[in-house]
């Protein structure tokens, strides 16, 4: 790591739900290095995209911020005021989403929407930003940009509103991008375009990744670190290689077996996908020690009173389990 | 089974009733803007009581009055009044209802319920009633119906302004313009207003109808505009006495404000078709 950039410490969110308030999520913590890719798996619902917003500081009711440090860039951010945080939006951190189809304004030609960024956060002129979008546009590789910046999002391609996206994430050249779930809504051969275009423009303006996905095999392709989330915790991080090589915690296990591998069904026969058994706890409803001993093979009597703590491992890795390894 | 008897009536489809609606709107604004040119004689000055009460003729197409002035004359001016009115009291209807809405819909909470409770009560007190309270106070005149009329209607664009916002705030633009550090305003401005606009021109449009028939009223009642000047309303009220006896001191002036207000409704009604989407009226 090269210096640090993102630091999530400590990091609770809460929920209210009438008297009652359950943790979301809860003891977040990792560190992101400038220029790093990291990633953040985990099912639906385990908190990775709440963690997101809360970086951002849009958590809205019900949700807030219970507790936690989030420093950027040495400076703690998790109380700036709302203008702070406006500024910092867009400019020092972009964000990608799930829903490309939905998250340009339809009434706006795209080359605006880009546009908009360098007026909004560099005030630039609207003649010199809509220049500037065309290039934006043209180092998302979308063909013929001069054209394309006149089209409306309805005009476009899936794939080519998530590169619109990415222009507009990226076109304030910020520090971190937060992507959750890019790929989500495209199509397998899009989604690796997708992926390389992202993976190229950050490594080319240094920009950090934070990547979001229940995707375990696109994350270990793309980030150098990945943690696993479950239940609204951190159960483990590790290096990229590691976290399928040697998983350390039951839950990590059963996510890369359950992933399919070409040519293991000739090498080891008839044999079925493996499942994790159970489902995951609903919020209201977590389970007294670990969250995971319910669907857990080597759950023992102190994993149903105790919650594990944070052990550290070698090579900036960590796990939550009594029993790892 | 409930919508049976609408269809006892022949509907007008949505590219028919723009087109004559808009056809009527369109001959109104050009006899208003072009009143000098098409007028045969001064609205005002050119009574003659050698003329008075002629019936229609080839002389005088619409009759004249008991001063002998031209009604036809008279009517062309009057749609000057009509048409300010309309559209002036709709523009200051939209802007109060729509900032209220917009703003409502948008950041909810204290402000929200203040703004719902106003104009519920907005919407309890007859509109006309108002107006009339806020003509009595400011006494008759162009000024004061525009007053009168364009702060008393905007409960329904501010209602519509919200609604709409509030379905829109979830969309992923509006979540993303967030994310991508826009202000609310820049928000509400660049990417909520643009895409609520369909539904507010089509109230603003209506309203219009509503209003023209309001200053109408008002003026019928003496509170509009005052005499001799020409504003359908009034041309009314000064010949209610003679309906039996010079029929067409009223006929045209109704006539007028008739085919004007239905011009308008029917150009909200075919431009509601167009804009919304969600129109059950939509031709398939």
């Amino acid at each position: 790591m090269t210096g640090s950039l993102l630091k999530v410490d400590g990091l609770r969110i809460a929920l209210a739900s009438g008297q009652t308030t359950y943790n979301a999520a809860e003891d977040v913590s990792f560190e992101i290095g400038r220029g790093e890719a990291f990633g953040l798996v985990g099912e639906s619902g385990c908190g990775k995209s709440i963690t997101a917003l809360a970086i951002m500081g849009l958590l809205k009711r019900p949700l807030s911020l219970g507790g936690g440090r989030i420093v950027l860039d040495g400076e703690e951010i998790q109380n700036a005021s709302p203008a702070k945080m406006r500024a910092l939006r867009g400019s020092r951190i972009g964000m990608i989403f799930q829903e490309p189809m939905t998250a340009l304004n339809p009434l706006s030609p795209v080359g605006r929407q880009i546009a908009e960024m360098f007026v909004l956060h560099q005030r630039a002129s609207w003649s010199e930003a809509m220049d500037r979008a065309e290039d934006a546009l043209r180092q998302v590789h979308v063909p013929s940009p001069e054209r394309r910046i006149k089209d409306f999002p309805h005009q476009l391609s899936g794939g080519m509103r998530q590169r619109v996206m990415i222009a507009i994430a990226l076109a304030c050249s910020p520090e971190l991008l937060i992507a959750d779930e890019p790929t989500t809504a495209l199509d397998v051969t899009v989604q690796a375009e997708i992926i390389d275009l992202m993976a190229e423009l950050c490594a080319a303006k240094g920009t950090a990744i934070l990547m979001i996905s229940h995707d375990l095999g696109l994350v270990a392709n793309m980030c150098q670190r990945v943690a696993v989330m479950y239940a609204g915790r951190i159960v483990e991080a590790q290096p990229a290689e590691a976290i399928f090589a040697a998983p350390q915690h039951p839950y990590t296990q059963g996510l890369v077996n359950s992933l399919p591998r070409l040519g293991e069904r000739s090498k080891r026969g008839q044999q079925r996908l493996r499942e994790i058994a159970g489902v995951v706890p609903s919020i209201q409803a977590y389970p007294t020690g670990c969250r995971f001993n319910p669907r857990c093979p080597r759950a023992s009597d102190v994993c149903l009173t105790t919650p594990p703590a944070i052990t550290p491992l070698p090579a900036d890795s960590l796990v939550r389990c009594h029993h790892h390894g | 089974m409930t919508l049976m008897p609408l269809k006892l009536v022949p509907k007008l489809r949505g590219g028919t009733s723009l087109w004559i609606g808009g056809g009527l709107v369109a001959l109104a604004v050009f006899v208003a803007v072009a009143a000098p040119l098409i007028a045969r004689t001064d609205p005002v000055m050119d009574a003659n009581l050698m003329n008075a009460e002629i019936p229609p003729g080839w002389e005088f197409p619409f009759g004249t009055d008991a001063q002998g002035r031209d009604i036809y004359s008279r009517i062309v001016y009057g749609a000057r009044i009509s048409l300010t009115v309309g559209i002036g009291s709709q523009i200051l209807n939209s802007l109060i209802g729509v900032s209220l809405g917009l703003t409502a819909g948008y950041w909810g909470g204290w402000w929200d319920d203040f703004v719902t409770g106003l104009t519920n009560l907005m919407l309890a007190i007859p509109s006309l009633i108002f107006a009339l309270a806020i003509m009595a106070i400011l006494g008759p005149g162009l000024t004061s119906l525009l007053a009168a009329l364009g702060l008393t209607a905007w409960s329904y664009s501010c209602r519509i302004a919200r609604a709409q916002v509030l379905s829109l705030k979830s969309q992923g633009y509006i979540q993303a313009a967030r994310i991508l550090g826009y202000g609310d305003l820049r928000i509400m401005f660049t990417q909520v207003l643009p895409n609520i606009l369909g539904p507010l021109i089509v109230i603003a449009t209506l309203g219009m109808g509503t209003a023209i028939l309001s200053e109408a009223a008002l003026s019928f009642l003496g509170l509009g505009i005052r005499p001799p000047f020409p504003s359908w309303g009034s041309m009314l009220s000064e010949a209610r006495d003679q309906i039996n006896t010079v029929p067409w001191l009223s006929i045209f002036p109704g006539v007028a404000i008739f085919l004007t207000v239905l011009g308008l409704n029917l150009l909200g009604d075919g431009l509601r078709d167009i804009l919304d989407p969600q129109s059950t009226t939509r031709r398939s």
